[in-house]
């Protein structure tokens, strides 16, 4: 069987709310915590779904969510929790993970309505852009000065570059892209911001060749979504977006890739190691990238879309630059991406925030509303451990 | 004086890397292999990634290499490397170890003159008294030849 898409009608799994908190700056919340913040996103996520909070009794995420489900539970006065998991490892790779895992618990009847949670407040804890200890691998490259994303991210996308043509003008076509389209999203940190080409090659050089504006935001806030079934959400009133395909997966002896020694095969070096993830979704929902209307791709880096559009089978190795150049990534182009402004432009919530402006997108509510759209791939991670992705419907 | 500065993050061993990092002490570089597929793989660990076999050694390998990609980085992201000046990160592809890489530095070459592929060699970069890492130096005689 394949899940989902083969379940029972009434146990399709489905997106049924979703919900955030104001999106800032790192340190731009200053009366709320960071718990705050994530309370009030599952609360807007339910009043979303036009459910009571203390409904809830499924709880997921990942990445290094620091507030556990039994004391979200007992702030939002939830009676009972019946199923709880964090996705191992893989940072904002485990995204669209947590919700597959929310789908599973709904599809198997372990739960009813289970959230997809994740808080992040730079400015109240670490910064995600500069050394934090680990436990593994860290001796192989902290002594390096290896201790950034950008800087890990950097070295895969210098060798994309001389393996595919990619210059420089195709990330600044990519920060231009994300960045003009946060300029219709007030939710965005970025809004009210908008950036030209000579903006973007006067940031300043972070990792070489990624400069201030290929670098993903940091910032404080937090988002949640609602998974529940079918059947359930019939009885709502609010438009549900059905999951047709929920990946994870990771190649062979990739390990933890660029955010660890760097010895994943050679062929598969200058990759974000999902191909596997894009197979899976495709064979899962019967569709192929050409039936993929809208993409949100996770882009903490600016670099990480070209080879993603690569993994996902938008493009192959020697068109990517085409592709790009052509302005397919715009609204209005083949496949607009990031309709909301990203992780690049809107907010870096490890990636949660994509998935919420993907339901937007199937539910026709997205600032950059991408006429008829039926099908929004959302993709999770870039670097580390395993990869995960979804197909929403609607 | 070490490439980048003192109170960076020093190798830690494990039960699993010991050696590893013991061979450095003593300038070798001595790199997993496995003695089932009779392939080299790292980093260390008790059983080979591509055969499974729990069989796994360790060899010196001749520290000669290329650069693979490298980045350079301009933030301090730490706080030892506050005012230091860009420093280099490559992936260096090891010539004898089939396809093992170290993520290293090479230590005499700038920043605007760093390339992908560029031959370099082993270079003992003693960063506290009597500890080793492995860094690189630009290999001027294979790069002529």
């Amino acid at each position: 069987m394949k899940f989902p898409a083969d379940l029972p009608k009434n146990l399709q799994p489905c997106i049924i709310g979703v919900g955030e908190s104001v999106y800032t700056r790192r340190g731009g919340h200053t009366e709320k915590s960071e718990f705050e913040l994530c309370l009030e996103s599952i609360r807007n996520a339910a009043a979303d779904a036009g459910i009571s909070a203390s409904q809830i009794d499924g709880y997921t995420s990942f990445g290094f969510e620091r507030h556990e489900p039994v004391v979200v539970q007992a702030a939002i006065t939830a009676p009972l929790l019946r199923y709880a998991s964090m996705v191992w490892g893989a940072g904002g790779g485990g995204c669209c993970s947590s919700v597959m895992q929310a789908a599973m618990a709904v599809a198997t009847g372990q739960c009813q309505f289970a959230v997809a949670y994740r808080s992040i407040c730079q400015g109240q804890y670490e910064r995600y852009g500069e050394f934090r200890a680990r436990p593994s691998g860290g001796s192989y490259i902290a002594p390096y000065g290896l201790m950034s994303p950008g800087m890990m991210m950097a070295l895969v996308y210098r060798r994309f570059m001389q393996e595919s043509g990619a210059t420089a003008d195709h990330l600044a076509e990519v920060a231009l892209t994300v960045r003009a389209n946060a300029q219709k999203n007030p939710r965005a940190v970025m809004y009210g911001k908008p950036m030209t080409r000579e903006d973007y090659f006067a940031g300043r050089m972070v990792a070489d060749p990624f400069r201030l504006y290929d670098c993903c935001l940091e910032t404080d806030g937090a988002c949640a979504v609602i998974v529940t079934s079918a059947e359930l959400a019939g009885k709502l009133n609010r438009q549900a977006v059905p999951i047709l395909a929920a990946a994870q997966a990771s190649g062979e002896r990739w390990t933890s890739g660029p955010m660890g020694s760097h010895n994943m095969p050679l062929e598969d070096y200058a990759t974000i190691n999902s191909r596997q993830v894009a197979d899976a979704l495709y064979e899962q929902s019967g569709l192929g990238p050409q039936d993929i209307d809208v993409a949100q791709i996770y882009d903490a880096f600016t670099g990480l879309i070209p080879m993603a559009l690569e993994d996902y089978g938008f493009c192959k190795r020697g068109d990517t630059v085409r592709f790009i150049e052509s302005g397919a990534l715009r609204p209005g182009g083949k496949l607009p991406i990031n309709t909301s402004g990203g992780l690049l432009s809107e907010a870096y919530l490890h990636g949660l925030n994509l998935i919420i402006e993907g339901v937007r997108q199937m539910r026709g509510e997205s600032v950059n509303q991408v006429a008829n759209a039926k099908t929004c791939l959302v993709t999770s991670g870039g670097g580390g451990g395993h990869k995960s992705a979804l197909i929403l419907g609607r | 004086m070490a490439y980048l500065p003192a109170g960076m993050p020093t190798p830690q061993a494990s039960q699993d890397d010991a050696a590893f990092w013991d061979g450095c002490n003593h300038k070798k570089l001595v790199i997993r292999h496995c003695n089932g597929c009779q392939r080299f793989f790292h980093p260390p660990a008790p059983a080979c990634p591509r055969c499974a076999s729990t069989k796994v050694d360790w060899k010196e390998v001749s520290g000669n290499g290329t650069v693979f990609t490298y980045t350079i980085g301009h933030h301090a992201v730490h706080s030892s490397l506050k005012g230091h000046k860009p420093y280099n990160v490559a992936i260096v592809l090891l010539d004898d170890a089939d396809d093992v890489r170290l993520v290293s530095n090479v230590v005499d070459v700038e920043a605007h003159d760093m390339k992908i592929g560029m031959p370099v060699s082993i270079f003992w970069d003693e960063i506290s008294e009597g500890v080793y890492l492995p860094r690189f130096k630009k290999n001027i005689a294979k790069e002529a030849a």
